[in-house]
């Protein structure tokens, strides 16, 4: 009896360990956002139930202190297997070594350029090798508010068109008060939103410049077509007053509040201006100049933690896959509300009036080549900053801007 | 062992765990950070290596962290006497009156008792421009123009400045009356009646004795304003010490090169310029102040 007991339990024991060496592991981290989360369990679900044996674990920090996170715990060998990460980041981690090389096997060239934008492949790729890949893409396009565009007497379902007509309807719809004061912005400027981002990729280039060079390593905005486009953006706040940086806080919360008219922003802001109750807005594609369009694209991406080997490394490519999957990326859209990476699906909501806008961006939309994403989001806030606070020639300005910015990204390079 | 030798066992043994805790999470670290002032150790980086004086040279061609400097002291040299004549002031009013002292004690410890981070915030909205902010809102009203306040390049850091005296006034009125109250009131009391006038008592008597309390405030406060962080953080746009890097303080300098660059040794080695700088001040003022407590 006894004998059998124990003959049971050996027998039983060498059952569990065979058992638990067959299931592997995986960590993977992003940031917080419940519906990000949300999705993200549900989608573990699914995928631990099509591939036995393998076990999702996911980890998720504050969005503040997320970047800080990363950066203290994968050189402490501490991090995860598959990994969320600003694109503007992965030069940084690319360069130290902490990300593992996607294999060509599975994400080829052909792979990226069949099934996502091309802004993607450009940025996800270093010296020929892809580190990462997006689920979810997000570009920018002008938000208005509709009661207040019926107060001041225009058309609340049509958006300016062009440069010259934001500005004028810009004017139209600021109001002030008795002592001359903004109380109602006819436009948000916040170059520390996403301001800085429509002047660096959109009026630029509208302006007739190219900010960088191809290979993202020099700044050449600093020339004369770049200097009108800053004039053109300070303007706005210096002489025509329809709105200025931090006005009631910043753009979103004014915009939320029916503070301000007209706001540049992301795909991203969709879920959160759904939840303002009484707020009556639209959105179109980004205004045009000399017919000119252009828009700026940004992405959070997964890749995997450099270091992952064997059995930990074939999952984490399945896991890699199916959360970039066309399947996925419709889930995402709907319940997350951010633009799929891949082109094909944006199809469906050719007609939806509050995705098309954002979509019909996506085809001309250049994502900036960050080596320091915070340095270089300085940079042209105080560019903005000198011109608007100590009247300095936007043209000079721009000069100091490129000069500070071209040394962010040498010292990048040299180390 | 006799009793007394136990006696002073027991004393020592409580004093080493003070001891420990100081070493471990004191000066260890801070050996730790001059040793890595002269290395180029980055967070993202794989390996180390001495590099000499590098970063104190790089630190020192960096016009932002000259610019955090000149904003450090300019905090510290408005600031700290401010605090320290404002709350002397107060205090000596608050001594002279007969009734309420204890509540109006009170009402001026409450912003220092308060949290930073939910004073800075709540300075930061009563600073905004109309039609939200309330002292713009006051001004408007009396028909004066608004100011800028927080968004001006020349007005963010005083009025940084005007929230963290608010706040440190609490602690050294506190601490004036204290002192007031253990003058002997005989001093004052025989001064009188030979004759002296009130500002008289107050020159040669009052402020003499206050000397000890007086320097020890100057030099508590010295060192809180030569280290502000948490009310720049909160206050700033972004935590970056703007608009043009104008309110930037030393501290937050150090703060952003380590945790927003990775850059750690950089951030190193302008911690031990700024350690460097509140040691001289403090050290300065001892010196300055020696002669005159020990009347």
């Amino acid at each position: 009896m006894t004998r059998r007991k124990v003959f049971f339990l050996v027998m039983s024991a060498v059952l569990i360990f065979a058992a638990s060496a067959q299931t592997v592991t995986i960590t993977y981290w992003q940031y917080y956002y419940e519906s990000k989360v949300k999705l993200m369990d549900e989608l573990i679900q699914k995928f631990e139930a099509a591939n036995p044996g393998i076990k999702v674990e996911q980890v998720t920090f504050p969005y503040e202190s997320y970047n800080q996170k990363v950066a203290a715990s994968i050189p402490a060998g501490e991090g995860p297997d598959v990994i969320n990460l600003f694109y503007g980041w992965l030069p940084t981690y690319v360069k130290a070594g902490y990300l593992a090389e996607l294999p060509a096997s599975e994400f080829s060239k052909d792979y990226f350029d069949k099934n996502f934008y091309p802004f993607v492949a450009e940025s996800v790729q270093f010296g020929g090798k892809y580190y990462s890949v997006p689920t979810a893409v997000r570009t920018l396009a002008l938000f208005w508010n509709k009661k207040l565009f019926k107060d001041a007497g225009y058309d609340p379902n049509t958006a300016p068109k062009t440069l010259e007509e934001l500005a004028a309807y810009a004017k139209k719809l600021s109001k002030y008060d008795a002592q001359g004061n903004l109380v109602v912005a006819g436009m948000a400027m916040q170059p520390t939103g996403q301001g800085h981002c429509w002047i660096r990729e959109v009026l630029f280039r509208q302006f007739g410049n190219v900010p960088y060079s191809a290979d993202g390593r020099k700044v050449t905005y600093a020339d004369a077509n770049g200097a009108a486009a800053l004039k053109w953006y300070t303007d706005l706040i210096t002489k025509d007053k329809v709105g200025y940086p931090n006005f009631a806080t910043d753009d979103v919360t004014a915009f939320k509040a029916g503070k301000a008219a007209m706001n540049i922003d992301g795909s991203f802001r969709i879920a959160t201006l759904n939840a303002v109750k009484d707020l009556d807005w639209g959105v179109a594609e980004l205004p045009t100049y000399k017919g000119i369009k252009s828009n700026y694209a940004s992405f959070w991406t997964h890749g995997i933690v450099a270091g992952t080997s064997g059995k930990k490394l074939e999952a984490s490519i399945k896991f890699l896959k199916y959360i970039t999957s066309p399947e996925v990326q419709q889930m995402w859209m709907e319940k997350v509300g951010e633009l799929p990476a891949n082109p094909a699906l944006s199809e469906k909501y050719k007609n939806d009036p509050v995705i098309a806008p954002f979509l019909k961006g996506l085809a001309y939309a250049h994502a900036t080549a960050y080596v320091d994403e915070a340095g270089q989001r300085t940079v042209m806030v105080d560019a903005v900053d000198e011109v608007i606070l100590k009247k300095v020639d936007p043209a000079v300005a721009l000069k100091n801007a490129a000069a500070k910015e071209q040394a962010l990204i040498d010292d990048f390079w040299k180390k | 062992m006799t009793l007394s030798a136990k006696r002073s066992l027991t004393a020592y043994l409580f004093l080493a765990l003070p001891l420990v805790f100081f070493l471990c999470v004191r000066l260890g670290p801070m050996l730790y950070m001059f040793a890595m002032s002269f290395t180029d150790w980055g967070l993202l980086r794989k390996t180390v290596k001495f590099i000499g004086f590098d970063n104190y040279h790089a630190i020192f061609k960096d016009p932002v962290f000259l610019q955090a400097l000149g904003n450090t002291f300019r905090y510290a040299v408005f600031g700290a006497p401010l605090v320290i004549l404002l709350s002397l002031a107060i205090a000596l009013l608050l001594d002279s009156i007969p009734r309420g002292k204890g509540f109006f004690r009170l009402i001026y410890v409450l912003p220092y008792i308060t949290p930073v981070v939910a004073v800075s915030w709540v300075w930061r909205w009563m600073y905004q421009q109309p039609p939200l902010g309330v002292i713009n809102g006051i001004l408007g009203w009396l028909g004066l123009p608004a100011g800028e306040f927080l968004n001006s390049p020349t007005q963010a850091l005083p009025s940084i400045l005007a929230v963290n005296v608010w706040v440190e006034m609490g602690y050294c009125t506190t601490i004036f009356l204290a002192g007031l109250q253990t003058i002997p009131k005989e001093i004052s009391e025989a001064a009188k009646i030979d004759g002296a006038s009130d500002r008289q008592v107050l020159r040669r008597i009052t402020l003499p004795l206050l000397m000890p309390i007086t320097f020890f405030l100057m030099v508590m406060e010295g060192i809180q304003f030569l280290r502000i962080f948490t009310q720049v953080y909160n206050m700033s746009m972004q935590a970056m010490g703007g608009p043009l890097n104008s309110t930037k303080s030393a501290a937050l300098y150090i703060y952003q090169k380590a945790f927003t660059n990775f850059e750690m040794a950089r951030a190193a080695s302008a911690s031990v310029v700024l350690f460097v700088i509140i040691m001289a001040v403090t050290i300065l003022q001892i010196r300055f102040f020696d002669k005159r407590v020990n009347y």
